[in-house]
């Protein structure tokens, strides 16, 4: 039952914003924030960008985001095999489903991360403001200062959702684990 | 693996859900005796007037100190409906430029007149940014006296600044142009077509009459501000340039290329004495000198057609070029005139230079090259030392006068506090929000009175009750009294203010003119009582000999006036007593307004265009019969047969 919930849980992924990225500097005090959906981007997106283009960075756009084209294929095939697994209803496709949840999870943070990297430290040598030894790779998840500003990254609603679906795959196992204790 | 992912799956949530996380913004946190100290009891005067450039509204605001509160609005480049600057005959020749008449320009920098750099608070100078002007206020009657124009000039951003006895206004321009006769070039010809000039306007020690004195033909760069040295530096003067990249397109980026632009250094003296020697060369311009004439309560506006210029690529120890990182903005020199700031506002750090060791670094020809001949002196050479890690973006520095600087911090918004000696940043305090210039009342002068600051800022935001989309600019005051500088005040001022400069109030609350002498009124159209108040008619022109005085126009009933004619409204304000203005408006008039001060005589100039009765009236509340306070002018056809009449109190 778990299983299904949790392949449910991921659906709505396609309805709510994934991620976020939020700014705050003195003159910004309430704050710029960036939504990445499943397939596109949202929020202060031109503004950010503006205030980024002092310091040479990559303008952030859709299309900086190889990810949107196939993302919608993978979180669809991840649901039909959620309901496949819940459909064997054995113990190696509560494991197996987890496993691929996990691993899906581990492999977006990883892309996350290089992708972070690659837009803080490809700066356009002609920027107006140059700060010595300075990069601006966003935190991967939590805050982080960058020059006057704050920076903030995180799960947003459907990210939420997500790890609350991954979380109950746990408590399957857990519960799995308990009732029936696995023999050596 | 499942455990790990367990782990990370626990972090990751608490890394996120934790509040704790988020570093707290700087502190907020107003001290218990703010209120008292910005409280300025009803009947009782602030301590120091704040004169405040308007920026985009072209006036300047008088706010008074610690209060926050405006005494008055001054227009100075633009038209000002509120008492008919630039609407009546006698004003509007104030806003006349070679391009003619100017009703509205952008208004940036303030400054007070010195004597031996310190505040005399006679008069004010004022720059007309987008048309080159500089303008001079009256400080005994707030009002614009004079304006001049400046040839050879566009975006006459760096100025007014002024020496230490006020001998000179420096004008320096933002934008390089073509000039002479060979003004219609390629914009890809920059480098050699387009020159940048720098104008010292010699001011009259007695009357503060300007006066072009010469200007300086420099390189094409941007000049952005400028200070005079004072005390040992006196004789010299600092522009800080930007854009020495020579770029004439997109300059966000490709003027922001070098890693260092220049202070350029005047040797003024040294410029007197080529032009004593017959060094500099006549040149053909056109500019406006215009003058207010308190006496006739007229101004006039002369075209003048020569200016003298210096070329320092030949005349030799005029122009020194110091290395200074990233675009400096501002540039300033400290109260003893040791010290010259400049404010890379794309630069992690603020030198501070020398000027014994500029002078050294001359004398000893310790140059790192040339530009068109002029020597460009060795960073190290002339570096005192350099504030490290002062904030983002400093643009401006005024001083107190014990040896600290406080620089503006537009990006990381804040001022920051430092030891001019040891360069050690020992303060700082966040402003609301991106704050541009600072304002210490004496602070650019050799008596700087340490006890306020104000932040004039950009960007407004939350700070008040919102009001659409176009906010008052925000300013703060702070008490910098203490070692700590303490937040005290925030308050919404007018227009856009750039520069500002306080000084105490004694210097002049007690020289205000409270009225004008009706007997020194030499306004040739001036009534020196009611008894000549009467109509003539020249022509088709039709003068209205008028007086006012509470709580009647003299005449009130004119008849005898043709649609086309072009009438003139002669206002004598006879009053004689201090604050009772009388203002004048007839219906229709598309010359708008007067607002006529006591023993001032003021003209409004009406086209009539169709036939009627029309009534004027008394328009600033003069008196307990100011509602009484009217009359009628009757127009007729053209050709009609209605006789010139004019009358008061007479009934028939």
């Amino acid at each position: 039952m778990m299983i299904l919930l949790a392949a449910i849980a991921i659906i709505p992924a396609y309805f709510t914003p994934l991620w976020q990225i939020s700014l705050w500097a003195p003159q910004y005090p309430e704050g710029l924030n960036m939504k990445i959906w499943i397939d596109h981007l949202s929020g202060n997106v031109d503004q950010i960008n503006g205030v980024n283009h002092y310091i040479g960075m990559n303008h952030i756009g859709d299309e900086m985001f190889p990810e949107f084209q196939y993302l919608i294929y993978i979180i669809g095939v991840l649901i039909g095999l959620g309901v496949l697994a819940f459909a064997i209803g054995k113990r190696w496709s509560l494991y197996g489903f987890f496993g691929l949840i996990s691993l899906f999870g581990v492999l977006v943070l990883v892309d996350m991360y290089l992708w972070g990297y690659e837009y803080g430290h490809t700066l356009d040598p002609k920027a107006a403001i140059k700060v010595e030894g300075m990069s601006y790779q966003p935190p991967l998840i939590g805050y982080k200062e960058l020059l006057n500003f704050l920076a903030y990254s995180g799960p947003d609603t459907g990210g939420w959702i997500l790890t609350g679906g991954t979380a109950l795959l746990m408590l399957a196992i857990v519960r799995d684990r308990l009732e029936k204790p696995a023999k050596i | 693996m499942k455990k790990n992912v367990w782990l990370l799956a626990a972090g990751l949530t608490a890394a996120a859900l934790a509040p704790g996380c988020k570093p707290k913004s700087a502190q907020t946190a107003i001290s218990g005796d703010a209120a008292a100290k910005v409280y300025v009891a009803p009947g009782e005067h602030d301590e120091f007037y704040n004169i405040v450039s308007g920026g985009f509204n072209g006036q300047i605001s008088v706010v008074g100190l610690p209060s926050g509160r405006v005494l008055k609005i001054l227009p100075v480049f633009s038209v000002h409906p509120e008492n008919g600057y630039g609407y009546s005959e006698e004003s509007k020749p104030m806003l006349n430029t070679s391009n003619g008449f100017v009703p509205w320009d952008d208004l940036h920098h303030i400054a007070v007149s010195t004597t031996n750099a310190e505040h005399d608070a006679r008069w004010v100078f004022a720059n007309g940014n987008n048309t080159p002007r500089i303008a001079r206020v009256d400080l005994t009657t707030f009002k614009t006296v004079e304006i001049i124009e400046i040839p050879n000039s566009a975006g006459n951003h760096s100025s007014p600044f002024i020496t230490e006895n006020t001998e000179y206004v420096v004008a320096g321009t933002r934008f390089s142009v073509p000039v002479g006769d060979n003004k219609d070039v390629s914009i890809d010809s920059y480098k050699e077509n387009f020159k940048g000039h720098i104008s010292f306007i010699a001011v009259d020690p007695e009357s503060g009459e300007m006066d072009i004195s010469f200007q300086i033909e420099a390189p094409p760069f941007n000049f952005d501000l400028a200070r005079a040295g004072k005390k040992k530096s006196h004789g010299w003067f600092f522009f800080s340039t930007y854009n020495t990249e020579m770029a004439h397109t997109l300059l966000e980026v490709n003027a922001s290329q070098k890693d260092k632009d220049y202070i350029m250094a005047i040797n003024w003296k040294k410029a007197e004495e080529y032009i004593k020697a017959g060094k500099g060369v006549k040149k053909k311009v056109r500019y406006a000198h215009n003058k207010w004439d308190e006496e006739t309560h007229t101004a006039t506006s002369t075209i003048k057609e020569e200016v003298l210029v210096l070329d320092p690529t030949i005349l030799k120890d005029i122009v020194y070029f110091i290395p200074c990182p990233k675009s400096p903005h501002g540039t300033d020199t400290d109260p003893t005139g040791e010290y010259i700031i400049g404010s890379g506002k794309l630069a992690a750090i603020i030198p501070v230079f020398s000027f014994t060791k500029m002078l050294k670094a001359i004398e000893d020809k310790d140059y790192e090259g040339e530009l068109s001949g002029m020597p460009v002196l060795k960073y190290e050479s002339v570096l005192h030392g350099e504030v490290e890690k002062p904030g983002l973006g400093p643009l401006h520095t005024e001083f107190d006068g014990k040896g600290f600087a406080y620089t503006s911090m537009f990006v990381s918004s804040e001022i920051v506090k430092w030891n001019i000696e040891t360069l050690e940043v020992v303060d700082r305090v966040p402003t609301y929000y991106s704050v541009g210039h600072l304002s210490i009342p004496g602070g650019p002068t050799g008596k700087p009175h340490g006890k306020y600051m104000v932040a004039y800022n950009k960007i407004t935001k939350d700070r008040y009750l919102p009001t659409g989309p176009e906010l008052a600019h925000s300013a703060q005051l702070y008490d910098i009294s203490g070692d700590k500088m303490q937040l005290l005040l925030d308050f919404p001022t007018i227009g856009e203010p750039h520069y500002a400069e306080a000084f105490p109030a004694s210097l002049i609350k007690d020289k205000q003119v409270k009225f004008y002498e009706i007997e020194k009124n030499m306004h040739p159209y001036a009534l020196k009582g009611i008894k000549d108040a009467r109509v003539e008619r020249k022509g088709n022109e039709v003068h209205v000999y008028m007086t006012s005085i509470r709580s009647n126009f003299r005449p009130d009933n004119i008849e005898g006036v043709f649609v086309g004619d072009e009438v003139y409204f002669h206002v004598t304000n006879l009053e004689q007593d201090w604050d009772v203005p009388h203002g004048f408006a007839v219906k229709g008039a598309r010359t708008a307004e007067l607002l006529v001060m006591p023993g001032e005589t003021a003209t409004l100039k009406w086209v009539p265009e169709k036939e009627g009765v029309y009534p004027f009236y008394c328009t600033d509340f003069c008196s307990a019969l100011h509602q009484e306070m009217q009359g009628y002018m009757r127009v007729s056809a053209k050709g009609s047969n209605v006789p010139l009449k004019f009358s008061t109190g007479d009934v028939e």
